[in-house]
């Protein structure tokens, strides 16, 4: 199966494979953040809308908001993350992802970044 | 607001280290370093960590005719005129109120520094106003003079000691909360046995042209590694430290902070420090509210602002400081209750995000202090 890989503003990178995207933070994000100690995700079955607050990721330091980067149902949150928050920092774009959901709109995709499009705006705004 | 910020002298060496340089009271001063807060922080809970505090401020306050000391506890309720020299002391300026104008650390200075002077450090945030409101009451009795060419460092953890020694002399011998003149490298240093993270260390003032290099001596050694705002802020609050502007402020009085201890025993039977009416009663009768550490139950931080409540879920007080302690490795908090839920133990719930969670009153500090005895 094909997968493709998107980035938004906000930092989140979106895994498309099939009907089905997973979503987490960039390792741009998680370098900003510092050390993560916490994870709040959504539960599964959970309708997103596009733009909307879907989990909380904790450093020392704040909390800050992760949105949902296209519209879908949630149906699965990545258990790994309750036994080892650190998964964020060290795998941020593999095994430190946050949730997966059903794509309700597929056309959403593309108002995203590709990966060059997305290391420019870091570029950009670092 | 974007003010032109300002730099310590070791502006250059934070940012040569990898410091995230950030602003914080008018400062760019560094949150962390590569390392990260979590490991910042536990190692300095296990060898030394480094800490630029040049952002505060430091001052002599000098007596005209007649005790400098005196003057002083005109502004403050600790027992001042009976500090040996080199002693020191935390105290807190109060206003007319009783309320917490700053905290802050007064040494009667070592007779190598000079006479009938006092050795003051202030919070950042607080030094401008601090520093005028010394100079205005204490006019015609004490004169302050701001020690703004020098920098300040704090070497904290149980191996700062022997470090510090391999470079000043002596220094290992000074008491808690004692202060001595040492020379480091041929350079005269301010060092006093004290700091803000619950570990046995120094604060170590320098003229700032010697700072770079001090600076960089005291990191060449194996035991000691540069430590950011994050890990002083979460190493504070483990060791169940206020810190100004959150923890205590101008409405706070000391009793209500669990600072009773500030007031000496003279003071009390005198009467005659700002706010002392307030203050006396709250003594007498107990305060409206009390600071309290809280342990939330579950792994998630409950942060400055979140709202605390009883079983029933009426509103019973506020977390000020919150977050995450690395040593105890969960989620602590201090705050403010009402004083029927102040014992150590109580259930409460804390507001995040909408949802109750569950937690208790807990003992401060959360980790224990480990002072020099």
């Amino acid at each position: 199966m094909s997968e493709k890989i998107y980035y938004t503003k906000e930092h989140e990178w979106v895994r498309v494979e099939g009907n089905i995207a997973t979503i987490g933070i960039t390792d741009f994000a998680q370098s900003q953040l510092g050390d993560v100690v916490f994870v709040e995700l959504p539960e599964a079955g959970r309708d997103l809308k596009a733009g909307e607050a879907a989990a909380v990721v904790e450093s020392v330091k704040a909390a800050s908001e992760v949105y949902a980067p296209v519209s879908g149902k949630v149906t699965q949150a990545n258990a790994a993350l309750a036994d080892s928050f650190s998964l964020i920092n060290e795998a941020p774009e593999s095994d430190g992802w946050f949730f997966k959901l059903e794509l309700a709109n597929a056309g959403e995709l593309g108002g995203l970044m590709d990966r060059a499009a997305y290391d420019a705006f870091v570029k950009e705004h670092a | 607001m974007t003010e032109t910020p300002k730099y310590t002298p070791l502006y250059d060496l934070h940012v040569k280290l990898g410091g995230r340089m950030v602003p914080f009271a008018g400062y760019a001063m560094p949150v962390q370093y590569p390392a990260g807060i979590l490991k910042e922080h536990a190692h300095t809970r296990e060898a030394a960590g480094f800490f630029d505090v040049s952002h505060m401020g430091q001052a002599f306050l000098d007596g005209m005719d007649g005790d400098v000391a005196a003057a002083f506890e005109t502004l403050a309720p600790g027992d001042v005129a009976g500090l040996a020299p080199g002693r020191q002391r935390y105290s807190v300026l109060l206003n007319d109120e009783g309320g917490i104008m700053d905290d802050l650390m007064v040494a009667r200075a070592a007779p190598a520094l000079g006479q009938n002077r006092l050795f003051l450090v202030v919070n950042a945030s607080m030094k401008d106003a601090d520093f005028a409101h010394i100079e205005t009451k204490l006019r015609g009795r004490a004169t302050l003079t701001r020690l703004d060419d020098r920098a300040l460092f704090a070497l904290q953890g149980p191996k700062a000691a022997a470090v510090l020694a391999r470079h000043a002399t002596g220094v290992e011998a000074l008491a808690f909360m004692e202060t001595g003149v040492f020379d480091i490298a041929g350079v005269r240093c301010f060092i006093s046995r004290s700091g803000y993270t619950g570990e046995d260390g120094f604060e170590i003032s320098v003229p700032a042209a010697a700072a770079r290099e001090l600076a960089e001596k005291l990191l060449a050694e194996p035991e000691v590694a540069p430590i950011g705002l994050g890990a002083r802020d979460s190493l504070r609050l483990e060791a169940g430290l206020c810190l100004y502007g959150h923890d205590i402020d101008a409405g706070t009085s000391p009793i209500e902070a669990g600072l009773a201890w500030v007031i000496a025993k003279r003071r009390r039977q005198a009467g005659d420090f700002p706010g002392a009416g307030r203050i006396l009663k709250e003594l007498a009768e107990g305060p409206a509210r009390r600071r309290v550490g809280i342990l939330p139950e579950g792994r998630a931080p409950v942060r400055e602002g979140a709202e605390i409540l009883n079983e029933q879920g009426d509103r019973i007080g506020v977390v000020t400081s919150g977050g995450f302690g690395p040593t105890v490795n969960g989620p602590i908090a201090m705050g403010y209750v009402s004083p029927a839920f102040a014992a150590v133990g109580t259930p409460v719930q804390l507001m995040l995000r909408g949802k109750a969670v569950a937690g208790r009153i807990a003992a401060l500090p959360f980790t224990p202090h480990r002072y020099v005895k």
